[in-house]
């Protein structure tokens, strides 16, 4: 008897976890089948495969200046990790390894900043880059995310399992606490770099609201912007969108697979 | 850099009191240096904006011009019916929406926590993927599925569920469910693994025990599972509540907020009211600040509760 309840709840379980993975993977497939559709087909829900690739795949590129794009989504998402990293990873070293009572408060009254939204910020930020005369170029994009608290406080939990008898051999061999930091605590701490440059790479090249606010020109534009772009509108073509939106997820999803491992473990590492 | 530490025949020196108290300053130096590019960022880019949105919630007027309003602005917000239909919306999506998530997390979780599991990899991997895609593809993949003729409608169709065809996002009861369906399928994954590695850490003996005892399976995850997770479940909570509050991607591009207000969010009103309409800065400013009491408010309850049940 509670033998066959056992198998039923195991059946169960099966039809409920490949209902889930049905539902999640569904959308790629569909993203992948609309790009050989056309506009038409798509919104019909045609599942079968047609012959409009080619052509979904030059109108993508003849509706904006693609190359120019991904040159600013690149660029964008590149610069912004690099500061990031540098700037939270020196501040989540120096919080860590160099106490203080004083600083400790600082920490906390970040840890609070951490809840203030950004809808509450976008105003007086894009208020500011007028007044710097900054809107519609790069560093408006880039600036105000490179202190990330949430990076900070990544780097510094993860500066925890950093071996003082390093940074002491150091300090007896003479070197000076940046080059501690630059020729010691960065190589070793490479995995954990490593599983930083994911998540804020992925959070900038996804970034929408922020960018949409501060770059208004087509040549400044993200490939999340023009995906976001070619949607608007009372007849989007959706071949052609599907396209974008591949380009758009393949990175990340390339990153994704190349990395899982670290990229879980990015994911995770703020809250142990 | 500055006053780096002696230590060419330190040992001696070191000993004297001279040194122990330059090694104390040194140590207060570097660790401002080390701190300072980001409490410099943090101040100029969090710090002021919020104070100056504080100031700005108090002021009237268009544009760039601004007067002093008193509480003008809060007085609006109170006879404001599209902020009403906003802060309703945001609360309906966070009351439905966050719950569901977690509960599913939760259970997909517990199912993969199973080592005994075929295809424990794949399903844990299937489940995950959506949090890879960018926000603005996946609402755009969505709007193209549940368009009238889209492939939502005809599997329903198909599988005789419905018998017409729903206006998905024409309809302000549907179009909301697609805006909860897409969040959903986007972040359960993504709560889920953070339950996994927390069951990860939850000795295996105690569920060898409650078995043993006769515990049954749904006893074993209500009163073991769950009360070991609490953290994590608060965590999660708060980070999608959170998330909800500022929902603005996916509205904004699955139905832009309509149809007729049905789906408009705070965050979205906001950007209306400061990039679409004639810029009212003071007032947009003021309803910001909803989402921060919002946020602040819920997160105190949320650990409110979590710490009252521990006891």
């Amino acid at each position: 008897m509670s033998k066959s309840l056992a198998l039923i709840g195991r059946a169960l379980t099966y039809l409920a976890l490949s209902l889930a993975a049905f539902v999640s993977i569904f959308p790629f497939f569909w993203m992948v089948l609309g790009t050989t559709n056309t506009s038409a087909d798509i919104i019909r829900g045609k599942t079968t495969p047609g012959g409009a690739l080619v052509d979904n795949i030059i109108k993508f590129l003849n509706s904006f200046d693609i190359a120019r794009v991904l040159f600013n989504s690149f660029l964008i998402a590149g610069l912004g990790t690099v500061l990031t990293l540098l700037v939270a990873s020196l501040a989540g070293y120096g919080f860590e390894v160099f106490r203080s009572r004083f600083r400790e408060k600082i920490f906390g009254g970040m840890l609070l900043m951490l809840s203030i939204p950004f809808a509450a910020l976008m105003i007086p930020l894009f208020m500011m880059m007028a007044s710097f005369r900054i809107i519609n170029t790069y560093q408006a994009v880039i600036l105000p995310g490179i202190a990330s608290i949430f990076v900070i406080f990544y780097f510094r939990q993860a500066t925890k399992a950093f071996p003082s008898e390093l940074r002491d051999a150091a300090r007896i061999d003479g070197l000076k606490e940046w080059q501690i930091f630059f020729y010691v605590y960065m190589p070793v701490m490479r995995s954990t770099y490593a599983a930083a440059t994911i998540i804020v790479f992925m959070a900038n090249w996804n970034s929408y609201l922020w960018p949409l606010i501060v770059l208004q020109t087509n040549e400044m534009k993200t490939l999340t912007l023009v995906v976001a772009t070619l949607t608007a509108g009372y007849t989007p073509d959706f071949g052609v969108i599907m396209v974008g939106a591949i380009a758009a997820t393949l990175p990340t999803l390339i990153i994704f697979f190349l990395l899982q491992r670290r990229f879980v473990e990015g994911m995770l590492g703020a809250v142990k | 850099m500055v006053a780096e530490v002696e230590t060419s025949g330190s040992m001696q020196d070191r000993r004297r009191g001279g040194a122990a108290s330059n090694l104390a300053r040194s140590e207060q130096i570097n660790g401002w240096l080390f701190i300072m590019p980001a409490l410099v960022l943090l101040g100029i880019f969090m710090v002021y904006p919020i104070l100056w949105s504080l100031w700005m919630s108090f002021q009237v007027g268009r544009g760039m011009n601004f007067s002093f309003g008193g509480f003008a602005n809060i007085i609006r917000l109170t006879q404001d019916p599209v902020f009403i239909r906003a802060l309703s919306n945001t609360l309906l999506f966070l009351a439905v929406q966050v719950p569901i998530m977690l509960m599913l997390a939760l259970l997909f979780a517990s199912a993969l926590n199973d080592s005994k599991l075929w295809g424990r990899g794949f399903f844990r991997t299937a489940i995950f993927l959506p949090c890879v895609t960018s926000l603005v593809a996946y609402s755009v993949i969505f709007k193209s599925i549940f368009a009238l003729d889209g492939i939502a409608n005809q599997a329903l169709l198909a599988l005789q569920l419905i018998e017409n065809p729903i206006n998905w996002l024409s309809d302000p009861f549907w179009a909301r469910v697609v805006v909860i369906s897409a969040i959903t399928w986007r972040w359960t994954g993504y709560n889920m693994i953070f339950y996994l590695a927390a069951m990860q850490n939850i000795d295996r003996s105690i569920y060898e025990a409650a078995k043993i005892d006769g515990v049954p399976t749904w006893a074993r995850f209500w009163f073991i599972t769950v009360p070991m997770l609490k953290p994590v479940i608060l965590f999660t909570a708060v980070t999608s509540t959170i998330g909800t509050l500022q929902l603005f991607d996916e509205v904004n591009l699955l139905t832009n907020g309509g149809p007729s207000d049905a789906t408009l969010t705070l965050s979205l009103y906001i950007y209306n009211l400061s990039f679409r309409f004639m810029p009212s800065f003071g007032y947009a400013a003021t309803v910001s600040y909803v989402i921060v009491i919002l946020v602040g408010v819920l997160s105190l309850i949320q650990f409110l509760i979590a710490r009252d049940r521990r006891r």
